[in-house]
C-alpha cells in the first residue's frame, strides 16, 4: 500500500465507540415506557401531541441547517429528543398549534440561533415551554381528566384528531366538562383559601397515592408517572449515559425542605411523597436537568446544579405564582452552569492540598 | 444534605487515608506499599486485542540490508557522531555520544560497514528528519570482542553502575525514552524507599513486556537486583496487570523465597502504566504536580529497561535492540521481534507477512498514546514498543462533533481536569487560559478522548495548546530579554551622560578656579555653581 494512503490523525488511535446519536436514541429509548403510559392514560389526543411537537422540531431543525447549508443534523436525534420532551411537558389535550409553535421556538430560538447542538445555554425544550406557559397561560394550563385510550369516556382516534386541530370534538361541543386540576394546582388553589392539604386533597378531588403514582392524574402529559419515569432514569444511569450527581441532588434538594416544611406544619406543607409523585420533579432530575448541553461537566458543579434546581422548584411550588416550578428552576439554574463549571474544577492529581 | 457530603467525600477520604499511611511509615521507611491497593481517579477500558499476540514468543528477526540509526532516540539533547562514513564497527561499537546532561549514546546494531551519515525520516509527530548513521551490516553480527560483563554486580560500586548504564546507552523503554541512569541517581537529598518496575502494558494490543517476563524472568530480577544496588534501595514492586496470568505466574516464582521483591497484580485499568497513576495505585501517593516521582520515594522503571540494564551489567552488551510486538488487524502475521535498532519498520513489517490491503494506519508504538505514521520507511528505535497496523473497524477517525459537555471526558480524566475546557481554550485560541485549567499537567494518555462521543481529537488540542505556549513563552522572553537590553542601553547611555557632564563641570570649575585665580577664593566659589547651571541649559 502507498504510504500516502494512511492515516496519520493524532492519538488515541482507537475510539470507546460512544457517539451523540447513541446518546440521544438512549434517552429516547428510556421516554417509551412513560410515553406510551401517557397516551394509555390521555388517549388518543396524546398521541397527536407527541407526533405533531416531534414532527415539527424536527423539520425545523433539518430546515435551519440546511438553509446555513450544512448537513442536516436530525440522525443525530438530538431534535426528535428536544421535540419529545417537549411533548412530554405539554397539556395533554394541547391545541396543534400550540404544538408546532413550542416546537419551532424550542430549535429556532432555544438551539439554533446559537450555532446548534452543543452552544445553547437553555434547556431548548423547557425555553420553549416557559415561553408557550407565559404567553398562553389557558391552553397551558387546561387540564382534562385521564379519560384513557378505551375507557368509557375515551375519544375515538378521529375525535380525537378533531380535537387537537379544532378544539372542538363535533361542531359546536366544549370540552370544558373533564377538565380538572392538577394535584399541585389543587394543593396551591384550596391552601391559599385558607384550607388545609388533607381538605384541599380529600373530599371530591380524592386524591390517591396509588394513582399519583402511576400517572393516572390530571397534569402534563410525561409529568404523571414517577415510576415508570423512575424506571427510565435507572435505565439512562445503567447505560451511563446520565451520572447520579444531578437526578439525586435535584431530588434531595426538594423532598429534603418539603420534609422539614412538612414536620413543621403538615397541615399546610404537603408530605415530600406527594412532591414527588406529583409534577415534573422526576421528569425534570432525570431528562431534564441531566440535558448535558445545559448542565455542568463536574461533578461537584453538577451537585450544586442539582441542588439548586430541586430547592427552586420547592420555592415555587410553595410560595411562587405558578403551582409547577420544575421548568423555571431549571432554566434558572441553566443560566448558572458557566459559573458553576468555572468555579468547581475538581483538585487534580499532585495538587491535593497538601502538595501546593 | 449529609447524604452528598459522604458522596462527594469518598475519594479524597481515601487519599487522606493514605497519606496518613505515607506520614507514619515513610518515616521508618517500611511497608510503603499500601496495603490495600488504591484506584486512580477515571480511566477507561479499552479492548486489549492482547489475543493476537501474547502467545507469540519472542522471534528473532534476518540481518535487514540496512540499518538507520537515528542520532536522537530519547529524551533530552541529541547524540554527536563518532564514527565516519568507511569506519568499520563491530555491534556494540560506538556511533554517537552523549550531547548534554540529559542524553544518551547510540551503538552500533550489527558489525559492518559506515555507509552514510546523513538525514533520513524519522517517527516524530511533525515528520521531520533526522541526522542517522547508516550501517551496511556485513552479516557476521560479531559483538566487539572487548566487551565484557561482571558475574557479580554486588562487588561494582553504584557509580561504576550508574556509569556503565550511561555508557551502554539505555533509556527508558516504555516509550518515554529518559536515559535510566539519570533515574537511578536520585538527588542526595532524597530517600528513595521504593523501586518501582512497571510491568503494567496497560496500552492494548501490545505484548512485549508480558513475554518477556514470562521467557526471561530471571534476568528481570537479575536487573531489578543490579537497581536496587545502584539506588541502595530495599524494596522493590513489580507491578503487573491481572489480564497477565502467566506473566505474574513467572515472575512470582522468579522471586519465590526474595521478600524485597513483590509481585503485585492489579485490576486491568488504563492508564495505569503511566508513571504517577501507578505509583498512586501501588504506595497511595501523589507526585506533586510539575513534580517527579522521586518526591514521593519512588522511582519507576519499566520491565524491558531492567533486562537490559541486566544485559548491560552481566554481559557488557549496550542497547542495540528491543523488542517490538508487530501486531493489528493489519498484520497478517502478528509476533513479537527482537528487532535491532535502525531496522526500518517497512522490513519488520515484511518479517510479519506484510501489511493487508485494508489497512489504514501504521502506527509505532501502543494506540492509545502511539504515534500514526505517515510512511513506513523509518527506522525502529529504543522507545518504539510495538508497530501496529489498524483496520478501518479498528481504528478511530470519524468527523468531529461539537462538544455536548456530556462530561465523559471529566470522568475519564486519571489527573481529573477538565479535558472540554481545555480543548475549547485550545481551539479558541485562548492561550492564556491554558495555563489556568492546568495544562501542562495533561499526559496526553488519550482517555478523554477515546470516550468522546463527539469525536473531538482532545488530545490533538493540547498539543497544539501546550506548543502555543511553548512558543508565546519563548517569545515573552525574547520581549522581556530585549526590553531588558534596550533598557540597560538607555540606562548607560544616561550614565554616560553624566559622566559627560560631570566632566564638564570640573573642566569649567577648574578653568574658574584658575580664572579666579587673581581674585578672592570664596568670590570663585560662589560663582562656580552658577557657572554649571548656565553649561547645562542648552542641553535641557
Ligand atoms: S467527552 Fe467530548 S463531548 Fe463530552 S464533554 Fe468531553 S469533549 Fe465534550
Ligand atoms: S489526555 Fe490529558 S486531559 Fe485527556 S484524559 Fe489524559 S491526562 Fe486527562
Amino acid at each position: 500500500m502507498s504510504p500516502s494512503s494512511l492515516s496519520f490523525t493524532s492519538s488515541p488511535h482507537v475510539h470507546g465507540g460512544d457517539s451523540i446519536p447513541r446518546i440521544m436514541h438512549t434517552v429516547i429509548l428510556a421516554l417509551v415506557p412513560a410515553t406510551l403510559l401517557s397516551i394509555l392514560v390521555f388517549g388518543w389526543p396524546a398521541l397527536w401531541v407527541i407526533v405533531i411537537t416531534t414532527l415539527t422540531a424536527v423539520v425545523t431543525e433539518h430546515l435551519l441547517v440546511k438553509l446555513r447549508l450544512r448537513p442536516s443534523p436530525v440522525g443525530d436525534l438530538s431534535a426528535a429528543l428536544t421535540g419529545l420532551l417537549l411533548a412530554l411537558t405539554l397539556p395533554p389535550h394541547a391545541p396543534w398549534w400550540i404544538c408546532v409553535v413550542g416546537g419551532i421556538f424550542a430549535i429556532l430560538l432555544g438551539k439554533q440561533v446559537y450555532g446548534g447542538l452543543g452552544y445553547n445555554m437553555f434547556n431548548p425544550a423547557l425555553i420553549a415551554r416557559v415561553f408557550l406557559l407565559i404567553s398562553f397561560p389557558v391552553e397551558m394550563t387546561t387540564w382534562p381528566h385521564p379519560v384513557g385510550l378505551f375507557g368509557e369516556e375515551a375519544l375515538a382516534f378521529g375525535d380525537a384528531l378533531a380535537l387537537i386541530f379544532t378544539g372542538h370534538v363535533a361542531p359546536g361541543e366544549v370540552m370544558d366538562a373533564i377538565s380538572s386540576a392538577t394535584p399541585l394546582g389543587q394543593y396551591r388553589i384550596e391552601v391559599s383559601l385558607g384550607k388545609t392539604v388533607q381538605e384541599a386533597l380529600g373530599g371530591t378531588y380524592a386524591f390517591s397515592y396509588f394513582n399519583a403514582t402511576g400517572g393516572l392524574v390530571a397534569g402534563s402529559l410525561g409529568e404523571t408517572s414517577a415510576l415508570f419515569l423512575t424506571a427510565g432514569g435507572i435505565f439512562l444511569l445503567k447505560k451511563r449515559v446520565i451520572t447520579w450527581h444531578i437526578p439525586l441532588s435535584m431530588l434531595a434538594g426538594c423532598l429534603i425542605p418539603a420534609v422539614l416544611f412538612w414536620l413543621i406544619d403538615g397541615t399546610k406543607y404537603p408530605d415530600p411523597i406527594f412532591h414527588l409523585i406529583t409534577g415534573g420533579l422526576v421528569l425534570g432530575a432525570f431528562f431534564m436537568a441531566t440535558d448535558m448541553v445545559t448542565s455542568p461537566v463536574t461533578p461537584l458543579g453538577q451537585i450544586i446544579f442539582g441542588a439548586g434546581c430541586g430547592l427552586l422548584t420547592y420555592i415555587i411550588r410553595t410560595w411562587g405564582g405558578y403551582p409547577e416550578g420544575v421548568s423555571f428552576a431549571i432554566v434558572i439554574m441553566n443560566a448558572t452552569v458557566p459559573l458553576l463549571d468555572q468555579y468547581t474544577r475538581p483538585v487534580i492529581y499532585g495538587k491535593t492540598k497538601k502538595n501546593i | 444534605m449529609g447524604l452528598f457530603i459522604d458522596f462527594c467525600g469518598v475519594g479524597r477520604f481515601g487519599l487522606l487515608c493514605h497519606h496518613a499511611v505515607y506520614e507514619t511509615n515513610g518515616a521508618t521507611r517500611m511497608g510503603i506499599v499500601a496495603s490495600v491497593l488504591k484506584k486512580f481517579h477515571g480511566g477507561v477500558h479499552p479492548t486489549g486485542h492482547k489475543e493476537l499476540t501474547e502467545h507469540c514468543a519472542i522471534e528473532p528477526m534476518p540481518m535487514p540490508k540496512q540499518l538507520i540509526v537515528p542520532l536522537h532516540q530519547h529524551l533530552g539533547a541529541p547524540s554527536v557522531p563518532a564514527v565516519k562514513v568507511g569506519d568499520k564497527v563491530f555491534k556494540g561499537d560506538l556511533l554517537g555520544t552523549s550531547g548534554g546532561f540529559v542524553s544518551a549514546t547510540i551503538h552500533a546494531p550489527t558489525s559492518g560497514t559506515i555507509q552514510a551519515i546523513q538525514e533520513h525520516p524519522v517517527g516524530h509527530p511533525s515528520g521531520l528528519t533526522m541526522l542517522c548513521v547508516v550501517i551496511t551490516p556485513d552479516g557476521a553480527d560479531q559483538w566487539n570482542p572487548g566487551l565484557q560483563g561482571t558475574t557479580d554486580p554486588a562487588t561494582l560500586d553504584p557509580s561504576a553502575i550508574r556509569d556503565r548504564i550511561k555508557g551502554a546507552g539505555i533509556v527508558g523503554l516504555g516509550g518515554a525514552t529518559f536515559p535510566s541512569f539519570i533515574k537511578l541517581s536520585p538527588p542526595r537529598d532524597k530517600v528513595v524507599d521504593l523501586l518501582l518496575i512497571n510491568a503494567v502494558e496497560c496500552e492494548p494490543y501490545l505484548t512485549c513486556d508480558a513475554r518477556l517476563m514470562e521467557e526471561r524472568p530471571q534476568d528481570v530480577i537479575a536487573g531489578i537486583r543490579i537497581m536496587l544496588h545502584a539506588l541502595q534501595t530495599k524494596q522493590c514492586v513489580i507491578g503487573i496487570e491481572a489480564n497477565k496470568p502467566k506473566a505474574i505466574a513467572a515472575m512470582e516464582k522468579a522471586v519465590a523465597g526474595q521478600s524485597d521483591i513483590r509481585v503485585v497484580s492489579l485490576p486491568v485499568m488504563y492508564p495505569q502504566g503511566s508513571e504517577k497513576q501507578l505509583i498512586e495505585v501501588v504506595t497511595g501517593r501523589q507526585v506533586p504536580s510539575k513534580g517527579l516521582p522521586v518526591d514521593v520515594g519512588v522511582i519507576v522503571h519499566n520491565v524491558a529497561t531492567a533486562v537490559a540494564i541486566r544485559d548491560t551489567i552481566e554481559l557488557g552488551r549496550p542497547l542495540v535492540s528491543r523488542i517490538v510486538t508487530v501486531t493489528g488487524g493489519g498484520i497478517t502475521r502478528p509476533a513479537n521481534v527482537e528487532v535491532l535498532i535502525g531496522t526500518l519498520v517497512d522490513d519488520v513489517i515484511r518479517h510479519c507477512g506484510g501489511l493487508k490491503s485494508n489497512t489504514k494506519k501504521v502506527i509505532m508504538g501502543g494506540p492509545m498514546m502511539g504515534l500514526a505514521l505517515h510512511q513506513t520507511d523509518i527506522p525502529v528505535v529504543k522507545g518504539t514498543s510495538g508497530i501496529l497496523a489498524l483496520t478501518p473497524e479498528e481504528s478511530s477517525g470519524k468527523t468531529e462533533h461539537p462538544c455536548i459537555r456530556c462530561g465523559s471526558c471529566v470522568n475519564a480524566c486519571p489527573i481529573q481536569l477538565v479535558p472540554c475546557t481545555m480543548a475549547w481554550f485550545a481551539k479558541t485560541d485562548q492561550i492564556d487560559q491554558l495555563p489556568k485549567v492546568d495544562l501542562f499537567d495533561c499526559i496526553e494518555c488519550g482517555s478523554c478522548a477515546y470516550v468522546c462521543p463527539a469525536n473531538i481529537p482532545l488530545v490533538h488540542y493540547f498539543r497544539y495548546g501546550k506548543l502555543a505556549l511553548q512558543v508565546k513563552d519563548r517569545e515573552d522572553k525574547k520581549k522581556a530579554l530585549t526590553k531588558q537590553r534596550s533598557q540597560a542601553r538607555e540606562e548607560r547611555l544616561a550614565r554616560e551622560k553624566e559622566e559627560k557632564e560631570r566632566k564638564k563641570e570640573e573642566m569649567k570649575a577648574k578653568m574658574a578656579a584658575k580664572k579666579s585665580d587673581a581674585g578672592s577664593s570664596s568670590e570663585a566659589k560662589a560663582s562656580s555653581p552658577a557657572a554649571s547651571k548656565k553649561a547645562s541649559l542648552p542641553e535641557e
